[in-house]
């Protein structure tokens, strides 16, 4: 929750917003990433990149 | 009540962790001298507890914990850079993503976590903080310097966005004046050159300033490769500021510095593999190089001191950031004469981002005044480690059956080892507190007699088992300097390099140039050709009685036994591994190597007389370094 918060405030005071996409998009990925090594999700991260 | 901060640097490379105490530098280590991992880049947990424990403090004592640098700023470089670059860049960015999602991102839980294995902490009586990279380099180099106030210039590979630096220090104020950003890096542009000349990068880029002499200044191939570097790579402005043609390069997105086919097409080599043989074409590349990187850093320095109207400030120069240890280009700036001053962070690659960082918070953040009361800086002649226990010693003895002579004081212990030195003999020397920074000065050193005609050969293949065409530095007492070096230089870091004078010079062989590499590379130039590079270039180390008094005593000795007032100092290291800390590593490298002698406080260890059998149990792997 910290974290989020922190990014939040870094956001808004570099007002980046444009960024959020891209982070949103990261942080799914990464989910993806950690949880889908091995699992029926890994082809599916194959085909991103 | 005395502010106590301690700063970190971490998780890139060169981890290191340092404790200041009212804006003094109390301890400071690097986290590869504990680990011996050299460059080790995981949390300084090592050097975190020796700043702790020689300091007498815990994590509970601290006002604040101070990592050098932003993380979310450098995410959002990262996301915009590929971004701008994309498609180009997947394969990296996907290695580089998973390492943020799983750790970079999360940095203040991770410091956290890695904090509370060392003991009590309390976020909410001690601040956690983040200033930024090169405001933590810019720190390191002016608060620790001896300037109320200074012209500050910071360059390195690339920090969050900034790749270089011109700022204002002004009592405990430090204004950033102008910032050269990311791609664009004088630092990167160094970096790209190591790898092609088949070194690593962040770890070599000293090995090409070595190799650079080598180089022919005004042979063909060197104005041709210098003529393609201006045209094709860079494009130098009058203000030291660089821009990189991103077609020739390729880490923003990708996992190598270079395209090597695009450049190989460019100046008509192949990248040189590791440890392949060196061959002219690389000196004259690197030389090419070199000069390019030198007017640059000429030209900031330059405009940093135009950039400046104060004219108490004008007067000196703070260095700091990974370029800042390019001791050729630091003689060159010094020899510039714009600035009466200059100090330079010893640690000025990252390790000494963990100083800044601590002094940034105790300067910026809590607004400390700054008071100078003498000419001395802040960095105590860089001995800032863990010194060498006596039971650490006699630990040592008994468990590896040691032989050793004990001497009562320090009067004989240094008639002795000046005698050996001027037989000839290879000697580690280790006292005291163990150097911050990538420098041994002293402390941790293996000394030599720079006159003997093949020492460094001797030093580079049988002791140091690296390379045979790098150069040894010299160090000599601080009044001494000027009768052997040109020009007059204070340099007790090691940081500056100058030649040797000129009624020393030998004059070379008529054939000289048309001479292979190496044999070029054993003609004596001076009456201390172990200490003489090619170009008769030095890099000087003046020792000062102040920061370093046995060691200036033991010069002194040694000229008053032999006349000669130098010694080889080289870091007590061997290829690949970190410089040594304890008395045991001592030990070990001394008898895996060939060197002849070991002193260790007043124990001298002498390797005739330590048994055969043990000779044959110590082993110690060099790695590429």
């Amino acid at each position: 929750m910290e974290f989020l918060k922190d990014l939040f405030r870094f956001l808004m005071q570099r007002k980046k917003w444009w960024l959020i996409p891209l982070i949103i998009f990261l942080l799914i990925i990464g989910i993806l990433l950690v949880f889908g090594s091995g699992s029926a999700l890994a082809p599916f991260i194959y085909t991103l990149f | 009540m005395a502010l106590k901060i301690l700063g970190i640097s971490a998780f890139y490379h060169d981890s290191a962790a340092a404790l200041i105490e009212d804006g003094y530098v109390i301890a400071a280590a690097q986290e590869e001298r504990f680990t011996r991992r050299k460059h080790d880049a995981g949390f300084p947990s090592h050097a975190i507890r020796f700043c702790l424990e020689y300091s007498g403090l815990g994590l509970e004592n601290l006002d604040a914990i101070v990592f050098y640098d932003k993380p979310f700023l450098k995410l959002e470089r990262l996301l915009e850079t590929y971004y701008a670059f994309a498609p180009k860049g997947v394969s990296s960015f996907v290695n580089a993503i998973p390492v943020w999602l799983k750790e970079k991102m999360f940095l203040k839980d991770l410091i956290r976590k890695e904090l509370k294995k060392l003991g009590d902490w309390h976020p909410e009586r001690t601040k956690l903080l983040f200033p930024e990279h090169h405001l933590s380099h810019a720190a390191s180099a002016f608060y620790a310097s001896p300037f109320s106030k200074a012209v500050v210039v910071t360059v390195d590979g690339v920090g969050e966005w900034a790749t270089a630096s011109v700022c204002l220090g002004d009592g405990n104020k430090i204004t950033i004046l102008h910032e050269l950003r990311f791609p664009h890096s004088l630092g990167l542009f160094y970096s790209a050159f190591t790898y092609y000349l088949g070194f690593r990068v962040n770890s070599g880029e000293y090995k090409v300033m070595g190799l650079a002499p080598y180089g022919r200044k005004d042979a063909e191939s060197t104005r041709k490769y210098t003529d393609i570097i201006l045209n094709q790579l860079i494009h130098l402005y009058d203000d030291g500021s660089v821009w990189l043609n991103q077609t020739y390069f390729s880490y923003a997105t990708g996992l190598r510095m270079v395209p090597d086919a695009k450049w190989e097409k460019l100046f008509g080599f192949p990248r040189r593999k590791p440890e392949e043989l060196i061959e002219q074409h690389h000196c004259d590349l690197a030389l090419a190089m070199q000069q390019v990187t030198e007017e640059a850093m000429l030209r900031m320095t330059r405009f940093a001191y135009h950039s400046v109207s104060d004219g108490e400030a004008r007067k000196n120069l703070c260095l700091a950031g990974g370029v800042a240890l390019n001791c050729v280009a630091n003689g060159k700036i010094w020899e510039q004469g714009l600035f009466e001053k200059i100090f330079i962070q010893p640690a000025a690659g990252d390790a000494g981002g963990a100083v800044g960082a601590a002094l940034a918070g105790h300067y910026i953040y809590f607004n400390q005044p700054r008071q100078l009361s003498d000419s001395a800086d802040r960095m105590n002649g860089a001995f800032l480690g863990p010194e060498p226990e006596e039971k650490e010693i006699l630990k040592v003895i008994r468990k590896y059956g040691a032989v050793a002579h004990h001497f009562p004081d320090d009067r004989s212990l240094l008639a002795e080892t000046a005698s050996l030195l001027a037989k000839g003999k290879v000697t580690g020397w280790v006292q005291g507190r163990m150097e911050f920074g990538p420098r041994a000065l002293g402390n941790r050193s293996i000394l030599a007699d720079p006159r003997i005609p093949d020492m460094q050969k001797v030093l580079n293949l049988k002791i140091k088992f690296r390379e045979g065409f790098r150069p040894f530095a010299p160090a000599v007492c601080a009044e001494d300097a000027s009768s052997v070096f040109d020009p007059p230089l204070v340099s007790p870091y090691m940081l500056l390099v100058g030649t040797v004078k000129k009624e020393y010079r030998f004059s070379l062989p008529e054939n000289y140039t048309d001479l292979p590499l190496f044999e070029r590379l054993y003609i004596p130039r001076s009456p201390w050709p172990a200490i003489t590079h090619v170009d008769y270039s030095a890099r000087i180390q003046t020792v000062h009685r102040e920061t370093n008094p046995l060691f200036y005593a033991l010069l002194r000795e040694f000229k008053y036994q032999t006349g000669c007032p130098v010694l080889v100092n080289t870091s007590f290291n061997v290829r690949g591994q970190p410089i040594v800390c304890s008395p045991e590593d001592a030990y070990i490298c001394f008898m895996a190597t060939g060197m002849d002698a070991l002193v260790i406080n007043r124990h001298l260890f002498l390797k005739e007389e330590q048994t055969e059998k043990d000779k044959n149990k110590f082993s110690i792997t060099t790695q590429p370094d």
